[in-house]
C-alpha cells in the first residue's frame, strides 16, 4: 500500500482564496493544543494572544505600525514571486535601506530641517535596490541561483550593520553601546496620530498596496511578470524580456524592502541598532503567500502576522511563554498554508495495488 | 458509413482461424471530467497487424496504457490466450509477453546502446550475453544497430530501433507501437514495415496506433476505430478508402481545402531570409547553416524534414526568440529585422505559431482572454498606456472562439481545459485574426483531429489568398504536399533549395530528409 498524489482536474478559485483562512483556523486550533499541553487554559491564552493586543487604541495602532513594513516588503516580493524570481533576501535589503537612510541622517545631523527626512527616503530605496541588484546581476551574468545569493547577502548586510554601529557610526555619547546616535527630530518620520506611533510610513504602505494593485492586476507589466513565472517560453514567444523583468523584480523588491528599512529606522526606532533586524524580511515571505501574492490579500496577511508579533509579546508578559512562541506560530501557519494549497491542487489516494 | 461498420466488423474476424491472443471486454476508464474508455471490446489474434485508429482524445492511448499495465481499468476484463489476467504494471505486462514502443523514447543520451537496453531489462539473467543477442536480433530483423554507439550520436530512427530491439529481446507475443512513423523518413518507415511484417509472420501480434491513414491501409489487416472513448467501427483497412476511414474516425464528412489561387511569380517578396547561420541555444540542439529562402505575397512555402534537424531553431530565429547575428539575415517586407525581438517583428506584420502549444504558444494556467493578450497585445491594441484593456481583450478572445469554432465555455476558460485540437484552433485563430502579412507556423495540425485539421488548413489557404506570405514547418508530408506551393527540406541544420510541389515526388523529399541532397545541391551551387 502506498500514497499517490493526483492532480485535481479543475482548480477551485473559491478554495484558493479560502485556503489562507482555513490555514489560520487550523493554526489557532493547533496553538490551542500547544497551550493546553503547556498547562495553560487554551481559550484564555488564545484571547491573550489574538484579541487582547488590539483592545486599546495604542495597541490597535501598533498593529498597523507592525504591519506597515511587512506589507511594503511583501508587495515587492510578490512582484518577483509571480515571475519565479525568488528573492529570499528582503531582510538584507531592509537592513541596507536602513543603513543608507541612517547615513543621510547622521551626515546631516546638524541640519534641523525636514528635507533631511525627505532625503532619507530615496537613500533607503537606493540601499535596498543596490542589495537587490547584486543577485540580479549574478543571476543574469553567471546564472547564479538568486535564492542562495540573496539569502547569503542578508548575513553580509547584518555584519555591515554590526561593523558600522560598533565602529564609525558608534554614538560618541552612548557609553560604548554598539548603536548610532538618536536621530535629530528632523530625521524622524512625522507622527500623524497623537498617542500612537502611527507615522507616515503606515500611509506609504497603504499607498503601495494601491500602486501594487494597479501594477500587478491591471498593467501589462504585471501580466508580463505572471507569464514569465508560469511559462518562461511563452514569455519569450510573446517578446517579454526575461532580463528586464528579472532586474525589475529584484530592484523593486529590494527598493521596497529598503524603504521599509528606512521607515523603521526613522520611525519607531529613531537610531541604527543591532536590534533593528527582527525578521520582517523573512516574515514578509509568509505574508506574500498568505495574501496569495495579491496586494489586497497581502494587506490582510500583513495584519495577521503583525498581530502574531503583538500577541507573542503579550504572551511572554501575561503567560510567561518564551519569545519563540511567535516564530512557532508563524511556522505552523506557513506549514498549514502550504498543506492547504497542496490539498486544493491535488488529492491523495491510497493505492492498494501490489508494487511490481 | 453504417454499412462499412456492419460488414467490416464481422467479415475478417469470423473468417480468421488464428488463436485469440488478447481479448478486452467492457474496458472502462474514467478520469475527472471525462470518460476515456467506455465499455471497449477488442480482440487481437496471434500474428495479426491490428490498427487502432482515432482522433486525438478518442481514448487510444488510455486503452493501450491499460493493456501495458500503466493504468488500471475501472471495469472490464482482460484475457490473454484465453486466461483472465490482471496487468498491474508494465513489468507484469512484459512477463505476459506484451512489449510496447512509446512515441517518446526513454533513452539516456550519454549511455551506449547496450547500456540503455540493459537498463530496461528486469533480471540479471536477461542481461547475460546481451551484446551478442542484440547483434543477432538486429541482424535477423533488419534493424542495423551497433551496441557500442552512444545514443546522442544516433538519429531518431536508430533510437527507435533500440526501443524495438529492447522489446524483441523479451520475445513478445504482442508488440504495441504508438505512432512509430511520426519521426521517420518514408524510407525508414518502409524498413520498419518490413520488420513488422516479418514479426507478424512469425506469429507476433502487432497493435499499431497511428493517425496516418495511408500507412494503416498499407500495413494493417484489421482496424478498430475509436471515437469519444468508444469503439465505433471495425474494418479491413486494405478494402476501405482513406477518406472513409477518416470519416469513421471523426463521424462527419471531410471537406478538402479549397485552393482558390495560383501563386503569382511577380508578387512582392514579403519574407526574405539571407545566409542565416545560428548557434543553437539547446544542449543537443542543431546549429543553422547558411539558410536562405524567400516567400512572396500569396505564397505558401512548406519546410519539411525529420524532427530535430534544426526546425525548432529556425522557428525561434524567424520569430525573434533567438536573434540573428546580422540585421539583414531576415527581412519582413524589405525591413531588416534580424536583430529585433518578437514584438518588433509583429509590429512589422509577422505572426507566429510555435510547435509546442503548452506553455509556449499558450499558457496552460491562464484564461483564453489572457492568452489572447499574450501575442496580440500589439497588433490588436489590447493594452493602452501600459494598462490592459480588459474589454477589448475579452472581445478579441471571443472573436477567435467564434470565428475558429473553438469548443470551450468562453474566453474566461483556462487554456488547460481545452483539448489539444481546440487549443491549436485558438492559437492559429489568434494569429490569423491579427491580419498578419507574414505568418510562420510550425506543425499546424500536430496531434489535432481530422476535423480541426481541415479547418486549420482552410484558414491558412484563405490567409494566403488574401495576400499573406506563409511558411509552414511540418513533419507531415501529406500536409505540405496539400498546402504548399513550394517545398524545401531541412536536414542537419541546412535547408535545401525550395522547389515547386508539382516537380517533387515523395521519394525525392525522402532523400532530402535523409540529408542526401543538400551537399550535392550545395556543390552544384558552388561550381
Amino acid at each position: 500500500m502506498h500514497l499517490e498524489i493526483i492532480a485535481r482536474g479543475e482548480r477551485s478559485r473559491t478554495w484558493a482564496y479560502l485556503s489562507p483562512v482555513l490555514a489560520i483556523v487550523l493554526t489557532l486550533v493547533t496553538s490551542a493544543f500547544i497551550f493546553a499541553f503547556l498547562g495553560k487554559d487554551p481559550l484564555a491564552a488564545l484571547k491573550v494572544m489574538w484579541i487582547d493586543p488590539v483592545l486599546t487604541k495604542r495597541g490597535f495602532a501598533e498593529l498597523f505600525v507592525k504591519a506597515a513594513p511587512l506589507v511594503m516588503i511583501a508587495i515587492g516580493l510578490a512582484l518577483g514571486f509571480r515571475a519565479n524570481v525568488w528573492n529570499i533576501g528582503a531582510e538584507g535589503q531592509f537592513i541596507m535601506g536602513a543603513i543608507f537612510a541612517t547615513g543621510v541622517a547622521l551626515y546631516f545631523y546638524e541640519v534641523q530641517n525636514w528635507p533631511v527626512w525627505l532625503a532619507m527616503i530615496p537613500a533607503g530605496i537606493l540601499g535596498g535596490a543596490l542589495w537587490g541588484a547584486i543577485p540580479a546581476f549574478l543571476k543574469l551574468r553567471f546564472n547564479a541561483n538568486e535564492i542562495l545569493t540573496s539569502l547569503m547577502l542578508t548575513y553580509v548586510a547584518s555584519l555591515i550593520l554590526l561593523y558600522l554601529v560598533a565602529g564609525p557610526w558608534k554614538d560618541p555619547d552612548g557609553y560604548g553601546f554598539p548603536q548610532s546616535r538618536m536621530f535629530s527630530d528632523a530625521a524622524n518620520s512625522p507622527r500623524l496620530i497623537s498617542g500612537t506611533r502611527i507615522h507616515v510610513g503606515v500611509f506609504a504602505s497603504l499607498g503601495i498596496v494601491i500602486l501594487g494593485w494597479f501594477l500587478l492586476q491591471k498593467s501589462m507589466l504585471g501580466f508580463q511578470l505572471k507569464v514569465l513565472g508560469q511559462a518562461p517560453r511563452a514569455a519569450a514567444f510573446a517578446g517579454f524580456s526575461t532580463r528586464g523583468l528579472t532586474w525589475l523584480s529584484l530592484l523593486v523588491g529590494g527598493g521596497l524592502a529598503g524603504l521599509a528599512g528606512m521607515f523603521e529606522v526613522a520611525g519607531p526606532i529613531g537610531q541604527l541598532t543591532p536590534a533593528l533586524p527582527t525578521g520582517y524580511g523573512f516574515t514578509a515571505i509568509i505574508v506574500a503567500f498568505l495574501g496569495r501574492l495579491h496586494p489586497i490579500g497581502i494587506l490582510f496577511g500583513g495584519l495577521v502576522l503583525a498581530l502574531s508579533y503583538l500577541g507573542g509579546e503579550k504572551a511572554q508578559i501575561a503567560l510567561g511563554l518564551p519569545a519563540a512562541v511567535v516564530k512557532i506560530n508563524q511556522g505552523i501557519l506557513l506549514f498549514y498554508l502550504l498543506a492547504c494549497d497542496l490539498f486544493i491542487r491535488y488529492r491523495v489516494k491510497i493505492a492498494t495495488g501490489r508494487a511490481a | 458509413m453504417g454499412e462499412a461498420m456492419g460488414s467490416g466488423a464481422l467479415g475478417p474476424a469470423m473468417a480468421d482461424s488464428r488463436p485469440l491472443l488478447l481479448g478486452l471486454k467492457g474496458i472502462t476508464k474514467a478520469f475527472p471530467g471525462c470518460l476515456a474508455n467506455d465499455a471497449v471490446d477488442l480482440d487481437i489474434r496471434a500474428g495479426e497487424i491490428h490498427a487502432l485508429l482515432g482522433e486525438n482524445g478518442a481514448g487510444k492511448s488510455t486503452l493501450v496504457k491499460i493493456v501495458y499495465g500503466v493504468l488500471q481499468p475501472d471495469a472490464g476484463e482482460i484475457t490473454i490466450a484465453g486466461e483472465m489476467r490482471r496487468i498491474s504494471s508494465p513489468a507484469a505486462a512484459r512477463d505476459l509477453g506484451i512489449g510496447m514502443v512509446f512515441q517518446h523514447f526513454s533513452l539516456f543520451e550519454a549511455l551506449t546502446v547496450a547500456d540503455n537496453i540493459a537498463l530496461g531489462l528486469n533480471t540479471a539473467a536477461a542481461r547475460r550475453d546481451l551484446r551478442s543477442r542484440i547483434v543477432a536480433i538486429s541482424e535477423s530483423y533488419g534493424l542495423p544497430l551497433d551496441p557500442d554507439r552512444v545514443v546522442h550520436d544516433l538519429s531518431v530512427g536508430e533510437r527507435q530501433r533500440i526501443e524495438i530491439v529492447r522489446c524483441l529481446l523479451q520475445k513478445p507475443k504482442l508488440l504495441i507501437m504508438d505512432e512509430p512513423t511520426s519521426v521517420l523518413t518514408p524510407q525508414e518507415a518502409d524498413n520498419l514495415f518490413a520488420t513488422l511484417r516479418r514479426l507478424a509472420a512469425e506469429g507476433c501480434a502487432i497493435l499499431y496506433i497511428s493517425h496516418k491513414l495511408e500507412e494503416i491501409r498499407a500495413l494493417c489487416e484489421r482496424a478498430t476505430i475509436m471515437r469519444q472513448g468508444r469503439v465505433v467501427a471495425s474494418c479491413d483497412p486494405r478494402a476501405t478508402s482513406a477518406r472513409d476511414l477518416a470519416e469513421m474516425m471523426i463521424g462527419a464528412e471531410l471537406a478538402a481545402p479549397a485552393h482558390a489561387r495560383k501563386p503569382d511569380a511577380a508578387a512582392p517578396v514579403r519574407l526574405a531570409v539571407q545566409d542565416l547561420s545560428l548557434r543553437s541555444n539547446q544542449q543537443f540542439g542543431v546549429d543553422l547553416h547558411d539558410i536562405s529562402f524567400a516567400v512572396r505575397a500569396g505564397e505558401i512555402l512548406g519546410i519539411g524534414g525529420i524532427a530535430g534537424n534544426g526546425q525548432g531553431e529556425l522557428m525561434a530565429a524567424l520569430s525573434g526568440e533567438i536573434l540573428a547575428l546580422a540585421p539583414g539575415a531576415i527581412a519582413l517586407d524589405g525591413v531588416a529585422v534580424g536583430r529585433i525581438g518578437p514584438d518588433g517583428r509583429r509590429r512589422q506584420g509577422a505572426c507566429f505559431v510555435p510547435e509546442e502549444r503548452n506553455d509556449h504558444g499558450a499558457v496552460r494556467d491562464m484564461t483564453l482572454a489572457e492568452n489572447a493578450l499574450l501575442s496580440a497585445y500589439r497588433r490588436r491594441r489590447l493594452s493602452r498606456m501600459g494598462f490592459i484593456d480588459r474589454l477589448r481583450t475579452l472581445l478579441f478572445a471571443g472573436e477567435v472562439v467564434e470565428d475558429f469554432d473553438v469548443r470551450t465555455s468562453g474566453p474566461r476558460a483556462e487554456a488547460r481545459s481545452l483539448s489539444g485540437g481546440n487549443l491549436q484552433k485558438f492559437i492559429i485563430g489568434r494569429e490569423i485574426l491579427q491580419d498578419p502579412g507574414i505568418l510562420v507556423v510550425a506543425q499546424p495540425t500536430w496531434g489535432v483531429d481530422a476535423g480541426a485539421a481541415a479547418a486549420i488548413h482552410q484558414a491558412l489557404m484563405d490567409l494566403a489568398d488574401a495576400g499573406a506570405a506563409i511558411v509552414i514547418i511540418s513533419q507531415d508530408l501529406d500536409e505540405l504536399m496539400m498546402l504548399a506551393d513550394r517545398i524545401a527540406v531541412m536536414a542537419h541544420g541546412r535547408l535545401s533549395p525550395a522547389r515547386p510541389v508539382a516537380e517533387l515526388s515523395v521519394a525525392e523529399i525522402g532523400l532530402l530528409m535523409g540529408g542526401a541532397q543538400p551537399e550535392r545541391a550545395e556543390a552544384a551551387h558552388a561550381s
